[in-house]
């Protein structure tokens, strides 16, 4: 094993998450009630999500100078975790807001509010552009061209990230916490230290899984085209 | 007689004090913390991420194990 002590780092700190998020006291919210603790695995996802695609960009940014295709495998394999972030961000997020913002008596017309919400829409469209990143890719043989354009496309969508996910969601009114005042993500004047002891952490945690999981397929990507590499 | 009004009067602003207590006070799973079973959901939790911790940590060995070979 490589470089250990950040990937032991992130053992104890995602087994902190679990315990410690399910047993330490966390502020009586109403509406949100004991669901307040999917802020230590929701919220960690779209962290994650950021700063994995942050490190996609760079390299992309890095292969457009250097042009040695191993930049472009880091890119792609840092793209494809933050995407992999990206649904289960979303994924858990659909859970939550079923049991906390749909009004049980209503169900119709909370769902059309739902599906209004900017910050859904935003979301998923971040989500499609990253996805025909990857169809992008995989549609183009010549090994070059395909990293270049990729790379070219990278950034693009990074740059896009911005307006759907930061921009619009705190402009247009939204159920999700945050919302039209503040940060988008969370509320951090809401956000109690009971609550931040575990939500760094976890928010730290989560993301070294995925930078952990990213370096194992980087490295077995290098060991196949290690013909190609120099 | 206006004592005994006193205290009527006092009564009654402490049921409606409790009742409105009674009204902010949030709904937790306290139960399921007070008679211990929160725990066996955190133990379930912790042997699938030990396990998969695990499969992480093999699957690194073998890549290493790979890259040696490969040098």
């Amino acid at each position: 094993m490589r470089k250990t002590w950040w990937k032991i780092l992130c053992v104890i700190f995602l087994f902190y998450t679990f315990i410690g998020g399910l047993l330490l006291d966390v502020p009586r919210l109403s509406g949100l009630q004991e669901t307040v603790r999917n802020l230590y695995f929701h919220v960690p996802m779209w962290f994650a999500l950021m700063i994995t695609l942050t490190i996609s960009v760079i390299y992309a940014i890095i292969y457009l100078n250097t042009n040695n295709l191993k930049h472009d495998i880091y890119s792609r394999q840092f793209a494809a975790m933050g995407i992999i972030f990206g649904l289960l961000g979303y994924a858990t997020g659909a859970i939550w807001m079923s049991y906390t913002w749909a009004d049980p008596n209503n169900p119709g017309t909370s769902f059309s509010l739902i599906a209004r919400e900017p910050k859904l829409i935003g979301a998923a469209i971040a989500m499609l552009i990253y996805f025909a990143y990857l169809i992008l890719r995989d549609s183009i043989p010549d090994m070059d061209k395909k990293a270049r354009v990729s790379a070219v496309y990278n950034i693009f969508a990074f740059a896009l990230l911005f307006p759907t996910l930061w921009i619009i969601p705190r402009i247009l009114p939204s159920l999700h916490p945050g919302g039209s005042e503040g940060n988008p993500a969370l509320d951090f004047k809401a956000a109690d230290n009971r609550l931040r002891m575990v939500f760094y952490p976890a928010v730290i945690g989560w993301t070294l899984l995925g930078v952990w999981i990213a370096t194992l397929k980087i490295r077995l990507q290098l060991l196949k085209e290690k013909s190609l590499l120099l | 007689m206006s004592k005994i009004k006193y205290l009527l009067m006092s009564f009654l602003m402490l049921m409606f004090f409790l009742i409105t207590k009674a009204q902010d006070k949030v709904e937790m799973a306290d139960t399921m913390r007070s008679n211990g079973r929160i725990y066996v959901v955190v133990a379930v939790l912790v042997v699938i991420l030990t396990g998969l911790f695990l499969y992480l940590v093999r699957l690194d060995r073998k890549i290493s194990r790979l890259e040696k070979e490969n040098k």
